[in-house]
């Protein structure tokens, strides 16, 4: 069973054919019992990226998640895990377009930041990515002489250390500190996600940690102590 | 309004727990009743099965059952003469968004509260004296009475937990102290519906210590129920798998106590209840005589407006919108901390609360296996249960060693201090201190002051065009000092129990503000008790000034108990449920005269 049909299996399209007139025939899942529409998953279907569509962004991006996530003993880089496809798939939908938010003007921002402990944000997630992509490309020119994803590992974690103290302005419009924590949190979120949204291939972030993933009851584990259960994890898409 | 239903005798405003707990007592009754409700309708095959619900992205980290931000949020701000900012994104608020309300999503911790919490004014003076209370309030706190006891409060309980099929071991059973139990709970009836559940790796340890130090360790009280259980409505409820996706998550084994496992299955069968869902009350209407109201303005999904009449009005939204929905229908007099006059956004506070961390080399404490409410904790310094004449504050909290989750995502940055939260430093300490780690959380009550209230925002508006609601508040220096007293005693434990890189964020240290915190417990603003000068409402959740409105929710508790605010909504709604069925339908007027 491929992704797709593991996910139609859920609430769509399973026929049947009747046979004698008296037979209650049914065809496709009953409406009232099946998954609402709204509650079925909504995995990366694979595919081209969609938001990250500039040669240079994407570059960008790439590497700087495989400096959040290098590839080592404990695990693939973060793009080797998917996180691009992951966070390019997030941006492409709700999460991206900030629908949860409340983006109502009157923004003050010193005001809202005093007030929230933290930078507060009119924009959505897709427009700080594009934005805060720019600048980083824009700073490495700028200081380096060269593109962001030319530099060197070292190089880039001095740029990366600098936005996550608040020591490094990217410029007007775009806060580096809190860019660098929303794509920090965005790039994990990739590695220890469920992999039916792109990210965690392989599961390798639940086998970095031990985290046995969709699984759904531990009651024969509960009373044993301190042991190393070594259950391999469950993801909600099929293995094959 | 041009468009007008037919009459209801009782309209719900917010089908959560405390609105179907209404709805159940009330068309038992035989009253013809309507559920109103903003979020869409959600049930445990069709909406959280297995097949969706463990999943932390969807649910935990993005929040999908939870009310958006874009729906209606709150503006904040500490004191007044700071204009305040609204909240723009996901914070510590966790209101509900679905016919179920919070109740969906909860944790499932299923706390009575301590006598001393409903009285901690006359029981302060009582113990104390009366010029320690005095004391206290020229401090700047709100100390009042609920007028109603704990002792009145049991039936109410006892229904509640009948329903919901709480897990857990009473410790003071009909004047016994029962070792095992919380011995620190008030005196209960009878015992708990069904048995607590085991515990994880980390609460055996926790268990022992705080047993060895002296105290009273007791497995926490529970809506993630232990064994197969019928509650008195007939439903079926199944045994908690300790699948580790429980707040923030539906359940989707019947095993967490919620609306739709508990309640609605024999609701929605009734022909005297319906509910319209996706459709939002705007505001209740007065009637001329401003005495009563007639119904209220709602809004569908689509845009469409009509008037809902009733007899009676029942506001059991989140403890947010309840104040705001009555500031918004002009029932009762806005709260001014400049004169002390009204009532309607008083008394506002929180849950004081800390967390210490510590890890145990080569442990596998398998944080996976967990529930919403898998602890054990220790009362022996909550509330009043210890001896305050020597300390500078009141109240206390309870102290518990907890199995709640091992959400990859939530718990990332959970590493011994002073490791990094990227590189290959953060994959080394997070593989290793994922299965090391252990936490113990201090929940601590909260009082009341004269600053601290909710009023409707001069700025910011929602979708409707309606004011936000604002809070204004910050931590007091009592619930400062008790927070950082019980802090150190946490912090003892895990010395204790052998934690090592030990660590404390107590959050009242520095100024509150909504993304900081570890609570959701949000408190007050139409205050329940005896005195409709310092109450919004009579000791029947009747409103004093429009003696057809009832209203149910946290928004109700003068203060704060160092427990989770749940089960005290659910035995506050079954209370006014009853006064109305028994008592206001036959004669209706205020149950109390002012």
């Amino acid at each position: 069973m491929n992704r797709r049909e593991a996910l139609f299996s859920l609430g769509a399209m399973v026929a049947s054919t009747g046979v004698a007139a008296s037979a209650k025939e049914m065809k496709g899942y009953p409406t009232h019992t099946a998954l609402s529409a709204d509650h079925l998953p909504k995995p990366r279907m694979g595919g081209a990226l969609r938001v990250f569509t500039d040669e240079t962004d994407r570059k960008t991006l790439h590497a700087v998640i495989d400096r959040l996530i290098p590839a080592d003993a404990y695990g693939p880089s973060a793009s080797e895990a998917g996180c691009l496809e992951f966070i390019d798939d997030q941006l492409a939908g709700d999460y991206g377009a900030g629908t949860a938010l409340y983006l109502q003007k009157p923004l003050h921002p010193e005001n809202e930041e005093a007030i929230m402990g933290a930078p507060q944000f009119l924009s959505t997630p897709r427009e700080r990515y594009d934005s805060g992509l720019k600048a980083l490309e824009a700073y490495a020119q700028a200081t380096w002489g060269g593109a962001f994803h030319a530099l060197s590992p070292d190089q880039i974690d001095e740029i990366l250390t600098g936005l996550e103290a608040g020591t490094i302005d990217l410029g007007a419009g775009v806060n580096g500190q809190a860019f660098f924590e929303l794509m920090l949190q965005n790039t994990r979120e990739g590695y220890l996600a469920d992999p039916i949204y792109g990210g965690n291939r392989d599961m390798a972030g639940w086998k970095m940690i031990g985290f046995p993933g969709a699984r759904y009851d531990y009651r024969p584990y509960v009373e044993r102590r301190g042991e190393a259960l070594n259950l391999s994890p469950v993801s909600l898409i099929p293995n094959d | 309004m041009a468009n007008t239903r037919p009459k209801a005798d009782v309209v719900i405003v917010g089908l959560g727990w405390a609105g179907s707990v209404m709805a159940e007592e009330l068309t038992r009754a035989g009253l013809n009743v309507l559920a109103i409700e903003r979020g869409a309708w959600r049930d445990t095959s069709t909406d959280f099965p297995p097949a969706v619900d463990p999943d932390e992205l969807r649910w935990h980290t993005r929040r999908k059952l939870l009310q958006p931000m874009s729906v209606e949020t709150t503006t904040f701000r500490n004191r007044s003469g700071q204009t305040a900012a609204p909240v723009r994104n996901w914070s510590a608020y966790q209101f509900g968004w679905n016919v179920g309300g919070a109740g969906t999503h909860w944790a499932g911790m299923s706390w009575r509260f301590t006598p001393w919490d409903f009285e901690v004014a006359s029981q302060t003076a009582d113990r104390y004296g009366a010029s320690r209370l005095a004391g206290l309030r020229d401090d700047g706190l709100l100390l009042q009475d609920w007028g109603v006891t704990y002792q009145e409060m049991e039936a109410d309980y006892d229904r509640f937990e009948r329903i919901a099929g709480t897990s857990g071991k009473a410790g003071y059973l009909n004047g016994e102290k029962v070792p095992g139990g919380n011995v620190f709970e008030g005196m209960r009836k009878r015992e708990y519906p069904t048995p607590p559940l085991k515990d994880t790796h980390w609460m055996s340890i926790y268990r022992e210590t705080t047993q060895s130090m002296g105290y009273n360790p007791f497995t926490i009280p529970a809506g993630n129920i232990s064994q197969a259980y019928v509650n008195p409505l007939g439903v079926t409820m199944g045994p908690c798998t300790y699948c580790g996706f429980c707040d923030f998550h539906g359940c989707g084994n019947f095993s967490k106590s919620s609306p739709q496992a508990c309640v609605l299955p024999a609701l929605m069968r009734r022909p005297n209840f319906t509910v319209l869902t996706e459709t939002e009350v705007l505001h209740a209407v007065k009637h001329e005589d401003g005495k009563t109201v007639t119904g209220v303005n709602c809004v569908t999904r689509d845009g469409e407006t009509f008037f809902q009449p009733a007899d009676i009005v029942c506001i059991t939204a989140y403890q947010m919108d309840n104040v705001r929905l009555m500031l918004l229908s002009q029932i009762g007099e806005q709260y001014d901390p400049a004169t002390m006059r009204g009532t309607i956004g008083r008394n506002y506070n929180y849950q004081t609360c800390a967390s210490v961390s510590g890890f145990f080399s080569g442990a596998k404490m398998n944080p996976f296996i967990g529930g919403g409410a898998l602890g054990v904790q220790i009362d022996d310094f909550n509330g009043d249960n210890f001896d305050h004449s020597d300390l500078d504050f009141i109240g206390g909290a309870g102290i518990m060693g907890y199995s709640t989750n091992g959400r990859p995502i939530q718990n990332m940055n959970g590493l011994r201090p002073g490791h990094k939260r990227w590189g290959s430093d953060w994959k080394q300490a997070y593989a290793r201190d994922y299965q090391e780690a252990a936490n113990i959380f201090v929940q601590g009550t909260s009082m009341p002051t004269r600053g601290a209230y909710l009023s409707l925002d001069p700025n910011y508006k929602d979708r409707h065009g309606q004011p936000l609601l604002s809070l204004t508040f910050d931590w007091n220096e009592n619930d400062r000092k008790m927070a950082a007293w019980t802090t150190q005693k946490a912090t003892q434990t895990m010395q204790e129990a052998g934690g090592e890189a030990i660590s404390s964020d107590n959050q009242a240290a520095e100024s509150w503000n909504p993304y900081k915190q570890h609570s959701s417990h949000t408190i007050a603003g139409l205050e329940m008790g005896a005195d409709p000068t310092t109450s919004a409402l009579n000791p029947y959740l009747q409103s004093w000034d429009c003696h057809n409105v009832f209203s149910v929710g946290a928004s109700a508790f003068p203060n704060n108990g160092g427990y989770n605010p749940t089960l005290t909504v659910g035995a506050l709604a079954i209370r006014a449920a009853r006064a109305i069925h028994q008592t206001y339908v036959n004669n209706p007027g205020p149950l109390v005269e002012a």
